[in-house]
């Protein structure tokens, strides 16, 4: 099976308040298909990875691929076009737009895409609400849901391009055991049902257990893959 | 690529959900603008009813003879005290006409002129107006009073009676509104004036002249030429003043130096003879335009401001799109949009309360003795404020919104997902 996302020899340094070394060689990938979770302590490094591997943080050395494209080194506007279109992102904190209704929010990376007209776009939103048993709140304000409802709708806004692979950084960090079982199902359902690539950060270990595949991290080094 | 559709989506969010910064962000450039409007029309219009006061008394060039010394004495023209170092005391003006010479030639010639919108002839003279046994000095103007109306205000300046009553009248006259007041005359009313001479002459009074300077009123009265030629006992060739209206003024001082070297009298230009107004003219525009500008700036701040504190409360938005694949120029535009929405919708505001003040300032009563055609307020509707208005609202919101979305096109969301 073909990577879809491949990371060669990455070094980071943080230089302030003094130069430090967070990333230390990292090579690994993610398979088409796969559901990976990487684990660590605090301070391991393991979202500074995340970030670099999401194209949102380009201060690094190494080669970073995506479906087999070299990312690295590309212009902000190129590395917008590519999160925009490839890349899912799922956040501890929900970050949904507060004034913008449910199916809004939704909508808003594939308005930017601008590939679909905007009713396709919309029905596109509500079926992905729908698939996640949320759709009776497509025209709510974001503000006024619950925290366990905020992060599916969140889930449903990384998922409305169809990227190639969606990224979590603690996605189930900040809910109750609950709504954290709610959104492992809805993962796994996304993998075994469409094929989609996860790769998540995570604290908790039985989440991570229930992965295809836990990737360790100690002081920004991979020990385990 | 570009996505308008999704930016200005973005962007009208953000102002609805702000109703309140965005009201204040917009009234500040409403009564930027709306003050900027109404300034400069009421003081552009001040300024014109100012200028025209006086500049409309003044023909652009005036051509009469001055009493003044031979600039060549005798002595001069004396072979053998030339090259030498003469003397001469008290020196007296030269014995000469006041007329100016050959009036008539001129006239025609000047007429002709391409640059000439007309050309009148006047004859001045001292007078007395007699009132029981008081003298009252005075001119008396004799004008071709129809030519009169058609290249000056005095039309405006006649405020009973009409300027064809003097026409159609050979011993008509428009006394001065001064002296009307002071021997107690009105229109029908005759009065006798007697020239230098003593010789004594009644008029039929057809209409009062006020021209709102009161030296003027005291003392001038207007009639016609022929009148005036022969209550001095003059041919019809007589004329002491010529008036000269111009297509354009511009041109005023070389023809005045020009007519002098021509006609050999005296010729001024009305530049020269109101240096001191002029300048008086431009520091009052240039108070005009320094207030507008303070305006202006004011609102621009304010808007700069208000867009500062959008940009921090919506830090999270910003990363958050920023994440989902929207470019730092998509954020900023997000962010410029707003402004200039701001701009234009305070900005054509302002221009919509400007004119509605400076509506309620024209129709504001101002009635001054100085000032006989004046009922209100003067006001300057000049489409040309309107323009500078809105351009000034545009290009100020821009400055003041590209500062700050130049900030949020650059904000890292790393740094503000991760919260470090």
């Amino acid at each position: 099976m073909s990577l879809v996302l491949e990371a060669k020899n990455i070094n980071k340094h943080f230089h302030q308040p003094k130069d430090f070394h967070v990333l230390k060689n990292i090579s690994f990938g993610v398979k088409e298909g796969e559901f990976a979770s990487i684990m660590g302590k605090s301070g391991s490094g393991k979202s500074t990875l995340l970030y670099i591997l999401s194209t949102m943080d380009t201060d690094y050395d190494g080669e970073l691929y995506l479906n087999n494209e070299l990312v690295t080194g590309k212009s902000h506007q190129q590395l917008s076009r590519i999160r925009n279109e490839s890349i899912g992102f799922v956040f501890q904190f929900h970050y949904l737009l507060s004034e913008f209704s449910v199916v809004e929010n939704v909508m808003l990376p594939a308005k930017k895409l601008g590939k679909k007209s905007i009713a396709e776009i919309e029905h596109d939103a509500h079926q992905k609400l729908a698939m996640l048993h949320i759709e009776h709140l497509a025209h709510q304000k974001a503000s006024r849901i619950s925290g366990g409802e905020k992060q599916r709708v969140a889930i449903a806004r990384a998922l409305i391009n169809d990227p190639a692979i969606l990224m979590g950084d603690e996605p189930t960090g900040n809910l109750d055991s609950h709504n954290s079982e709610n959104v492992f199902t809805i993962f796994k359902r996304l993998k075994e049902e469409q094929g989609l690539s996860l790769l998540v950060v995570t604290h908790d270990e039985d989440f991570a257990k229930r992965t295809d595949r836990i990737i360790e991290m100690e002081d920004g080094a991979i020990v385990k893959h | 690529m570009i996505n308008w559709k999704v930016i200005l989506g973005i962007a009208k969010t953000h102002l609805l959900s702000k109703m309140k910064s965005t009201v204040t962000a917009t009234l500040g450039v409403t009564f930027g603008i709306g003050a900027y409007i109404t300034l400069v029309s009421f003081m552009t219009g001040l300024n014109a009813m100012l200028d025209d006061l006086v500049l409309n008394q003044t023909p652009h060039i005036h051509l009469y003879n001055e009493i003044r010394p031979s600039e060549n004495q005798p002595i001069d023209l004396f072979d053998e005290f030339k090259g030498t170092f003469n003397v001469v005391n008290s020196i007296k003006p030269k014995q000469s006409q006041k007329k100016i010479h050959n009036a008539l030639p001129i006239l025609d010639y000047l007429k002709n002129h391409t640059n000439v919108k007309g050309a009148t002839p006047q004859l001045r003279a001292q007078i007395f107006y007699l009132s029981g046994n008081i003298e009252l000095g005075g001119n008396l103007v004799g004008v071709d009073i129809m030519e009169e109306v058609r290249l000056s205000n005095i039309q405006d300046n006649i405020v009973e009676g009409s300027p064809e009553a003097l026409k159609n009248n050979d011993n008509g006259i428009l006394l001065g509104a001064g002296l009307a007041k002071k021997m107690s005359l009105k229109v029908g009313d005759r009065v006798q004036v007697s020239t230098v001479e003593g010789n004594i002459f009644p008029l039929k009074i057809v209409g009062i002249y006020q021209s709102g300077i009161a030296e003027i009123d005291n003392v001038q009265s207007f009639t016609n030429l022929k009148t005036v030629q022969r209550i001095l006992g003059e041919a019809e060739n007589y004329v002491t003043d010529i008036n000269i209206k111009l297509f354009k003024i511009d041109g005023a001082e070389a023809m005045a130096r020009r007519l002098e070297k021509q006609f050999e009298t005296k010729a001024v230009d009305i530049n020269e003879a109101n240096a001191q107004f002029e300048t008086g003219s431009n520091i009052r525009n240039m108070i005009t335009y320094a207030v507008s500008i303070t305006l202006l700036i004011v609102a621009g701040f304010g808007i700069y401001n208000i867009l500062n504190m959008l940009i921090y409360e919506k830090m999270k938005d910003i990363a958050i799109l920023k994440a989902t694949g929207f470019s730092g120029k998509d954020v900023q535009l997000v962010f410029m949009s707003q402004a200039m929405i701001i701009g234009f919708v305070g900005g054509i505001l302002g221009l919509l309360i400007g004119f509605i003040l400076s509506n309620v300032i024209d129709q504001t009563p101002f009635e001054t003795e100085a000032l006989p055609t004046i009922t209100t307020f003067p006001v300057n509707y000049n489409v040309a404020y309107y323009i500078i208005g809105i351009t000034f609202a545009l290009v100020s919101t821009f400055v003041a919104g590209y500062l700050p979305s130049n900030r949020a096109k650059k904000i890292d969301p790393v740094k503000i997902i991760r919260g470090t």
